[in-house]
């Protein structure tokens, strides 16, 4: 291996990269995982862990895609798009879960995106996006998932 | 290199896909002989990167299912481009993927 190439790996391998010290686009630390968010145990106490205690505006600008029968809560497939501008940020939440904030992607002022993943459910339960775009945040719950084995141990 | 990654033009925007390994155990579940809990395991940060600038990074909680799949979409590259990703764990264990974008 070329030693730049190395050198680049390297630097993708800390996590860190060369992004710190270009300072062209929102810089992260590894220390900027949202701990107190994912501790949360509703969606509102996620949602002001997150993004403060901000007032939150109904939309209808995100899309959810997930099944409408999860057999399997350990692995459901879903997928968000959010036709706003500027997104700062997108967290996902299943309100039903024990701690209901799954994932959150930090985006750098994107508009019209989709993410999507796959996700361990306990129980039925619908669907909440909460995404940050513009200074604003919004919110949106999709339709009911029915989930017949839940998928969060015990 | 165990982050398997692709990534495709659509509509001016980079498709990325991409597939990890990964228990992700959420801290929840227990040993069925011993009954003792087993510990929390799970990745916590994905980052997307081009050319060192950050285009996405995915903060994961252990609701994430065993084996992540992730996708989205970013601005920015060109086809031709290399992105990376990065991904570290909650006991600081790290992998990457790269992907030239199609």
């Amino acid at each position: 291996m070329k030693r730049r190439e190395f050198n680049r790996k390297l630097a993708t391998i800390t996590g860190l990269g060369v992004g710190v010290t270009s300072g062209l686009l929102p810089v992260s630390t590894l220390a900027s995982w949202p701990t107190a968010a994912f501790d949360t145990e509703t969606v509102n106490d996620a949602k002001n862990a997150l993004f403060g205690e901000s007032e939150m505006i109904e939309t209808d600008a995100i899309t959810f895609k997930a099944p409408d029968i999860a057999e399997n809560g350990r692995v459901v497939p879903v997928s968000i798009n959010v036709g706003l501008n500027n997104i700062q940020e997108i967290a996902l939440m299943v309100p039903e879960n024990p701690a209901p904030l799954v994932t959150t992607f930090v985006m750098s002022d994107q508009s019209n995106v989709s993410v999507g993943t796959r996700i361990k459910m306990g129980k039925t339960s619908p669907l909440v996006a909460v995404v940050k775009a513009d200074g604003k945040v919004y919110t949106a719950s999709s339709k009911e998932i029915k989930v017949t084995i839940g998928g969060c141990g015990g | 290199m165990a982050i398997k990654c692709k990534a495709k033009m659509k509509d001016g925007m980079v498709e990325v896909k991409a597939l990890m390994k990964h228990a992700m155990e959420t801290g929840l579940r227990k040993d069925s002989k011993t009954g003792e809990p087993i510990p929390a395991h799970h990745i916590t940060e994905i980052t997307c990167t081009h050319n060192g600038n950050e285009l996405l990074r995915c903060n994961m909680g252990p609701a994430i299912s065993k084996n992540p799949y992730l996708s989205f979409t970013v601005s920015g590259p060109k086809a031709g481009d290399t992105i990376q990703l990065s991904s570290i764990d909650n006991m600081g264990e790290t992998d990457s993927g790269e992907a030239v974008i199609k």
